[in-house]
């Protein structure tokens, strides 16, 4: 049983990836080439659909298959490895995915986890054994920001936003 | 100058929080050397020869004489008593232990001061024109700018683990005192229809492979500043190597893809994401601008401060002061060349006793330069006499600004791990040639620029003379270039022949400035010499170890 980070929550992880047990029906998470090889069979599949990008796959590649896709997970394969915040950005931004976005691997830790979710991923799932109560209390190092970010990160101050916001608050 | 608001301080305050956390957990055995390091880099604190380096960041190079005095006790406190200023306008400790770095942070916060991305792959501080806000020549003050930027990349969540370090500068004048050719990202202010952008360059940068930034867009407005450097950033983020760490810099991705393409990606993902970019309102602007209103200057004349006096001031006027845009002021570089100590290092003494010169004479403010050197921007021509008197009890008069002798060296060998070569006796071998003022004023402008290995940071390559610190099979040997420059007309220096021993290196600076003055034409400078016959003469004589009588 798998634990992770969801919304600040310490939670059983309800998806699987694949050669995990996985019951029909449930939810998968299929890394891009995978997916990309059998799309019609995936497309096809009851439950909801992930889908799993390294560092250097480009996001661009999901654009047909978003609408079908409930969760993307953006692999951190070390600390030092920052492309994923760009890629989720991008999934944020300008490519509108709404649904949940993980980060995975080595490189999510206590103290990539406020970047991180400020860059929009609402799931964590750090490398096994690393302590999640830890990483849940470093999402509160923080209380002010200069960058617009994440709408669901809670921050007291910040001092450049999106234009987007703007027009909605005035 | 900028003062900070609560968030800013909450910020500050809440990165010690962090930072001491972290040092906790290392010492605590909670994080290995490995995950530990890219950590304490990204808060300027790297494991040297001897001790820990702690790198202050100082903004653009703006100091109240408040943060000087403070950093002045804090080298006595946690230190040795001195630091070093670095070509980045920054401040680095090297004796400070590892336990004492957060209180020492927090004492640095107590004077909105931090030391956050001094060092680590990240957005290195925001260098500027040391002259901003005072030159005659100048289009707008880039400080408000450069303040933006800083803000802007604090901790930017998309951008703290780049391929590797990534360093802007922002010139506000023609004459580009800030280097801004050999950045990353170089900024030059302009001025259209009434209304304030930037040309922009991308992928300068010294080190190996050094490179001239080009031209990316020669119009960028304001408002757009944000979103286009995040553009930028975030195709280099995404494309930029991170296989080697030798070809990681943007100027590698800009190369390889050469500057079309990368502009096409650039602009592409800028026009794609515009909406998503921060913003910058004219009311943010209007409220950092406000802190960098003009002093409230007295109404002055211009005066002839050195009439009747001694030729001592008459020299350290003419060398170490500038001309000011308000009548009857200067600015004052506080040369930080003495001979026999080391280029760029100032005692805690001098640190407090300039702090109270400056409160006295210059508004309270002192910046640090590129070039090593501390400026008191603003003073009364009459009070330059006094001001003099007092920076020689100091020290802090040596009449050499511009000289061979105020030479730009990293610290070298002696403290730094990445090193080859030693830097700190070399400078004083040549000062110690080069000793006599006469002949040194007979020299005229001459840059000496000397790097203790090929990351650069004594930016060898943009010297008029270079000199590389270089390991021969253990020893230690120094190349040499000439012909490098970094204001204006940026251009990379040429290696003149093999490298020469640490003893034969201010002998063989002899022979090229003797070349210089056999050669040079009436009131030509150095480098113009070296431009117009070439490096075939310097060449020659260099290698010469006994030149025949002229």
């Amino acid at each position: 049983m798998r634990h992770i980070l969801r919304r600040r929550e310490l939670v059983v992880d309800d998806w699987r990836y694949p050669g995990e047990e996985a019951a029909e029906g449930e939810p998968l998470i299929v890394p891009l080439a995978q997916l990309k090889d059998g799309l019609l069979q995936w497309q096809r599949r009851s439950g909801p659909l992930g889908a799993r990008l390294g560092p250097v796959d480009l996001v661009e590649e999901l654009v047909p298959l978003l609408p079908r896709l409930a969760l993307v997970a953006l692999e951190f394969p070390n600390p030092g490895d920052g492309r994923g915040y760009s890629q989720a950005r991008l999934l944020r931004g300008r490519l509108g995915f709404r649904g949940e976005l993980r980060a995975v691997g080595a490189g999510v830790r206590q103290d990539q986890a406020f970047l991180l979710t400020r860059c929009g991923f609402d799931s964590l799932e750090p490398a096994p054994g690393v302590d999640l109560e830890a990483v849940q209390r470093a999402l509160k190092r923080y209380d002010v920001a200069y960058q617009p970010g994440a709408p669901q990160v809670e921050l007291r101050r910040q001092r450049f936003e999106e234009p987007q916001v703007r027009t909605l608050r005035q | 100058m900028y003062r900070y608001d609560e968030l800013d301080q909450a910020l500050v305050d809440q990165r010690v929080a962090e930072f001491r956390d972290q040092v906790r957990r290392y010492l605590a055995g909670e994080l290995s050397e490995d995950e530990f390091r890219p950590l304490r880099l990204r808060n300027g604190l790297y494991i040297q020869r001897h001790a820990p380096m702690l790198r202050i960041a100082i903004p653009y190079g703006l100091l109240s004489s408040q943060q000087l005095g403070t950093l002045g006790a804090i080298t006595r406190r946690y230190d040795r008593g001195y630091g070093h200023f670095t070509t980045r306008q920054n401040l680095q400790l090297n004796w400070p232990a590892l336990a004492d770095v957060p209180d020492l942070l927090a004492e640095l916060a107590r004077v909105q001061m931090h030391a956050i991305q001094t060092s680590g792959n990240c957005v290195r501080n925001v260098t500027a024109d040391h002259m901003a806000g005072i030159a005659p020549d100048e289009i707008d003050d880039p400080r408000p700018y450069c303040e933006i930027i800083r803000q802007w990349a604090t901790l930017h969540p998309e951008f703290t683990y780049l391929p590797r370090k990534f360093k802007i500068a922002v010139t506000g004048s023609p004459e580009d005192r800030a280097a801004s050719e050999v950045h990353d990202i170089g900024l030059q202010l302009r001025r259209s229809a009434g209304a304030i952008g930037f040309t922009v360059r991308v992928g300068g940068g010294l080190g190996r492979a050094p490179m001239i930034g080009q031209v990316i867009r020669e119009w960028l407005p304001l408002g757009e500043l944000l979103g286009y450097l995040e553009a930028i950033l975030r195709v280099y983020n995404l494309h930029g190597r991170r296989d080697n760490i030798h070809k990681a810099r943007i100027k590698v991705l800009v190369k390889s893809l050469g500057i079309e393409r990368f502009r096409d990606e650039v602009e592409r993902e800028w026009a794609a994401s515009r909406a998503h970019a921060p913003q910058l309102t004219p009311a943010e602007v209007e409220r950092v601008r406000a802190f960098f209103r003009p002093q409230p200057y007295e109404t002055l004349a211009d005066c002839d401060a050195t009439l009747g006096r001694e030729a001592a001031f008459q020299a350290w006027y003419r060398y170490n002061t500038r001309p000011h845009r308000i009548p009857g002021y200067r600015a004052v570089l506080v040369s930080l060349k003495a001979h026999g100590a080391v280029p760029g290092d100032m005692t805690a003494a001098q640190m407090e006793g300039l702090a109270d010169l400056a409160e006295r004479a210059s508004f309270g403010q002192v910046r640090s330069t590129h070039t090593q050197n501390l400026l008191l921007a603003d003073v009364p021509q009459r009070a330059l006499y006094e001001l003099w008197r007092e920076l020689t009890a100091l020290g802090l008069a040596m009449p050499n600004i511009g000289t061979l002798t105020d030479m730009i060296a990293c610290p070298g060998l002696d403290f730094c791990s990445l090193a080859n070569a030693g830097t700190i006796s070399v400078a004083r071998q040549i000062q110690q040639r080069f000793d006599d003022l006469d002949y040194l004023y007979d020299l005229g402008e001459i840059e000496i620029k000397m790097s203790g290995c090929m990351n650069a940071c004594g930016h060898h390559h943009v010297g008029h003379i270079g000199i590389l610190g270089v390991d021969k099979h253990g020893e230690e040997w120094y190349q040499i270039s000439l012909g490098g420059s970094a204001n204006g007309f940026t251009a990379l220096g040429e290696v003149i022949g093999p490298s020469v021993a640490q003893h034969e290196v201010a002998a063989t600076l002899e022979r090229i400035v003797e070349t210089y003055r056999e050669v040079r034409e009436e009131g030509e400078r150095f480098i113009d010499t070296v431009r117009r016959v070439g490096l075939t003469p310097f060449r020659e004589r260099a290698y010469a170890a006994h030149p025949a009588a002229a």
